[in-house]
C-alpha cells in the first residue's frame, strides 16, 4: 500500500512479495499440471491425444463406464443428503441454542469441534457397528452414509453458519418479528433465514466439496462413491481416473471461490 | 442493512415480557432433541464404541490383552512412523505456509489474489485424499512428469535406490502439498491481527524493522503459530485416504494399521485391535488438541 514511503510495518515489499508467491505458486502448480499432462499422454510410449477425454464422455463407452458414473451419482446423493441434515438439523439447533439458550453455545461449538479430534478413520472403527444396526433400520441404500457425513462436515458448517449468526443482530431481529406478532415459523422464514442466506450457502457449499472428496468412511464401510471408484478405476484405466480428478478439484475449487466471494461480500457489507 | 443499525429495543420490557417465552419449558428444550439424538448415535456412540472395543476380546471378554498389543514393537514402529511423518510435514508445512501469509500480508482482504489463495487452500488443504496421490503419481510415479524429465535432462534417477514413493518416505511430498494450503488458512488471521499502531510505535520510539520483529511480532505470533503447528501435525496424525491411495498393502502408519485391522477378516479379534489402535490415535490428537486449544486462546486476544 505504501511501496513508496518507508516500510515501518510488517508488510513485505513488492519483490519480497512476488517471489515469494511465484516460487510457491509455480512448485505447487506441478502437480496438478502432471495430473492434467498425464491425463492426455496416449499410453506408456509419450505422444499426446484427446481420446482419453472424449472416450470418458462418448455415449459407446456409458456401458463400460456405467458403475462410475454410478459411484459419483452417489457422491452426489450424498451431497444433497447430508447438506439436507446440516440445514435440518444443525442450523434449527444453532438458531435455537443462539437465542434460547446462550449458556449453551459454548456446549454446541465444543460438539461440533469434536470431529476434528475424532478422525474418520477413528471413528469409522465404532460405525461399524451402527451401521449394521442402520441397515436393519433403513435399507442398505447409500444415502445412509450421509448421516456419518453428516458428522464429518459439522466443524466446517459450524463455522460458516456461526461466522453468520455473530455478524447479525439475530436476538433483537427475532424479538422485533415477535413483538409485530410473527410466529416462530414466521420468524425463523421470513426474518432469520433470509439474513442467514450467505452463512446457509457457505455452509452447504463447504459440505457438498467435503462429501466429495470424502474417501475413508465410504472405503472402509465398503460403500462406492466418487473417490472409492475413482482409486478402482486408476487400477484399470489411470487416465480416465486422472480426469475425473481434475473435474472434481475443478469443481471444488469453484464451489470454494464462490464460498469465498460470499464471506467478502458480507465483510464489506458489515463493515459500512 | 438498516435492520443491523435498528436501536435495540428493551428486550426485558414489561410489555414484551409475556411474549418473549412463548415456548414453555420443556417444549423449548424438544427443539434441541433432533441434534442431540442425531450427535448421539453418529457421533457418541461410534466414539464410545471404537475405543471400548480396545478392552474387549471377540467374545465380548474384557481384556487389556489389545491395549498391552499396542506396545508390541512393530505398533511402536507404527506409531513412530506415524509421528515422524507428521512431524516433518508439519514443520515444513508450518514454515512454508507462514511464508505464504507473510508474502500475502499488506494485500486487501478482499481483493482477487486473497481470494484465488484462499479458494485454492481451502480445495488443497481439505479435498486432496485420493486425488492428490494420483497428482503425486503423475508427477513423481515411476513414469512422472519430473522423474522422466530429471532423468533425461540430468541423468538423475530419483529412483535409484528404489521406489520410495509407495513406502512413508514418499508420503512426505504429498502430505506437505496439504498442509501447507491448511497453514495459510489458519495462519493468515493472526498474522492479520498485527496492528500497523504497534508499526508505528515501534518506529516513533527508535526500533528497526528488525525489531520489529523479534520484540513485537515474533511474540505476538509466536501462540498462533506454534498452535497452527500442532493443527498440522494433528491433520498429518489423522490423514488416511492419501496414504491407502499410495500405499496399497501393509500398514505403515497408524490409520493403515487400522485398515489392515478392519479388513482382514480372517484373523479373529483383530476388529478389537483396530478399538486398541483407535484409542491410541486419540489419546495422541486428545493431547495434540489440547495443547491446540491453549495455544489458540492466548491468540485470541490479539485478535480482537
Amino acid at each position: 500500500m505504501s511501496s513508496n514511503q518507508v516500510r515501518i510495518g510488517a508488510e513485505p515489499g513488492t519483490l519480497a512479495r512476488t517471489v515469494i508467491l511465484a516460487i510457491v505458486g509455480v512448485v505447487f502448480a506441478v502437480p496438478i499440471v502432471a495430473l492434467i499432462e498425464f491425463s492426455f499422454r496416449s499410453g506408456l510410449s509419450g505422444g499426446y491425444t484427446l481420446e482419453h477425454w472424449i472416450s470418458l464422455f462418448a455415449p459407446e463407452n456409458a456401458r463400460t463406464y456405467r458403475d462410475l458414473f454410478q459411484s459419483i451419482g452417489n457422491s452426489f446423493i450424498l451431497a444433497v443428503v447430508t447438506v439436507a441434515i446440516v440445514l435440518v438439523i444443525l442450523l434449527p439447533t444453532m438458531i435455537l441454542v443462539h437465542i434460547q439458550f446462550p449458556k449453551l453455545r459454548r456446549v454446541l461449538e465444543f460438539i461440533c469441534i469434536i470431529p476434528i479430534t475424532v478422525p474418520a478413520i477413528v471413528l469409522v472403527v465404532g460405525l461399524a457397528p451402527v451401521y449394521s444396526v442402520v441397515v436393519k433400520v433403513f435399507g442398505g441404500s447409500i444415502w445412509t452414509l450421509a448421516f456419518a457425513y453428516g458428522i464429518t462436515v459439522l466443524p466446517y458448517a459450524y463455522r460458516s453458519i456461526q461466522a453468520n449468526l455473530d455478524a447479525i443482530p439475530v436476538v433483537t431481529l427475532s424479538e422485533a418479528a415477535r413483538s409485530l406478532g410473527a410466529g416462530w415459523v414466521a420468524v425463523l422464514w421470513r426474518v432469520l433465514l433470509p439474513n442467514l442466506r450467505r452463512g446457509v450457502l457457505a455452509a452447504s457449499f463447504i459440505t457438498v466439496a467435503v462429501v466429495l472428496g470424502e474417501f475413508t468412511i465410504a472405503s472402509l464401510l465398503n460403500r462406492r462413491n466418487l473417490q472409492t471408484a475413482l482409486l478402482q478405476v486408476s487400477q484399470s484405466d489411470p487416465w480416465v481416473a486422472a480426469i475425473l480428478a481434475v473435474l472434481a478439484l475443478a469443481l471444488a475449487f469453484v464451489l470454494l471461490l464462490i464460498i469465498g466471494r460470499l464471506g467478502s461480500v458480507g465483510r464489506n457489507q458489515s463493515e459500512k | 442493512m438498516t435492520v443491523a443499525n435498528a436501536p435495540v429495543p428493551i428486550s426485558g420490557g414489561v410489555e414484551v415480557a409475556p411474549r418473549r417465552r412463548p415456548l414453555p419449558g420443556l417444549a423449548k428444550y424438544l427443539g434441541l432433541t433432533p441434534f442431540a439424538i442425531y450427535v448421539l448415535i453418529f457421533l457418541a456412540i461410534p466414539t464410545t464404541l471404537a475405543v471400548v472395543t480396545g478392552f474387549f476380546t471377540e467374545d465380548g471378554q474384557f481384556t487389556f490383552d489389545n491395549i498391552a498389543g499396542l506396545f508390541a514393537p512393530n505398533v511402536l514402529a507404527t506409531f513412530g512412523s506415524s509421528f515422524w511423518i507428521s512431524a516433518v510435514s508439519a514443520v515444513i508445512g508450518a514454515v512454508v505456509g507462514a511464508l505464504v501469509c507473510y508474502a500475502m500480508l499488506g494485500t486487501r482482504s478482499e481483493g482477487a489474489l486473497r481470494t484465488i489463495v484462499d479458494s485454492v487452500s481451502s480445495v488443497l488443504a481439505q479435498f486432496g485424499g485420493v486425488m492428490l496421490a494420483f497428482a503425486f503419481i503423475a508427477t513423481i510415479g515411476v513414469q512422472g512428469l519430473i522423474t522422466v524429465y530429471l532423468k533425461n535432462t540430468f541423468g538423475v534417477d530419483i529412483f535409484s535406490n528404489g521406489i520410495w514413493l509407495y513406502q512413508v518416505p514418499g508420503l512426505l511430498l504429498p502430505y506437505i502439498y496439504f498442509q501447507v494450503p491448511l497453514m495459510v488458512i489458519t495462519f493468515m488471521p493472526a498474522l492479520e491481527g498485527l496492528k500497523p499502531q504497534w508499526a508505528e510505535a515501534n518506529a516513533t520510539l527508535g526500533g528497526t524493522r528488525f525489531t520489529y520483529w523479534t520484540r513485537i511480532a515474533a511474540p505476538v505470533l509466536a501462540p498462533s503459530f506454534f498452535g497452527s503447528l500442532l493443527l498440522l501435525f494433528a491433520n498429518a496424525f489423522s490423514s488416511y485416504a492419501t496414504a491407502a491411495a499410495l500405499i496399497s498393502q501393509g500398514s505403515q502408519i497408524v490409520p493403515l494399521q487400522i485398515r489392515s485391522a478392519l479388513v482382514s477378516e480372517t484373523v479373529l479379534g483383530r476388529e478389537n485391535m483396530a478399538g486398541a489402535l483407535a484409542l491410541g490415535m486419540i489419546v495422541v490428537m486428545v493431547i495434540v488438541m489440547w495443547g491446540y486449544s491453549v495455544l489458540q486462546s492466548k491468540t485470541s486476544r490479539w485478535q480482537k
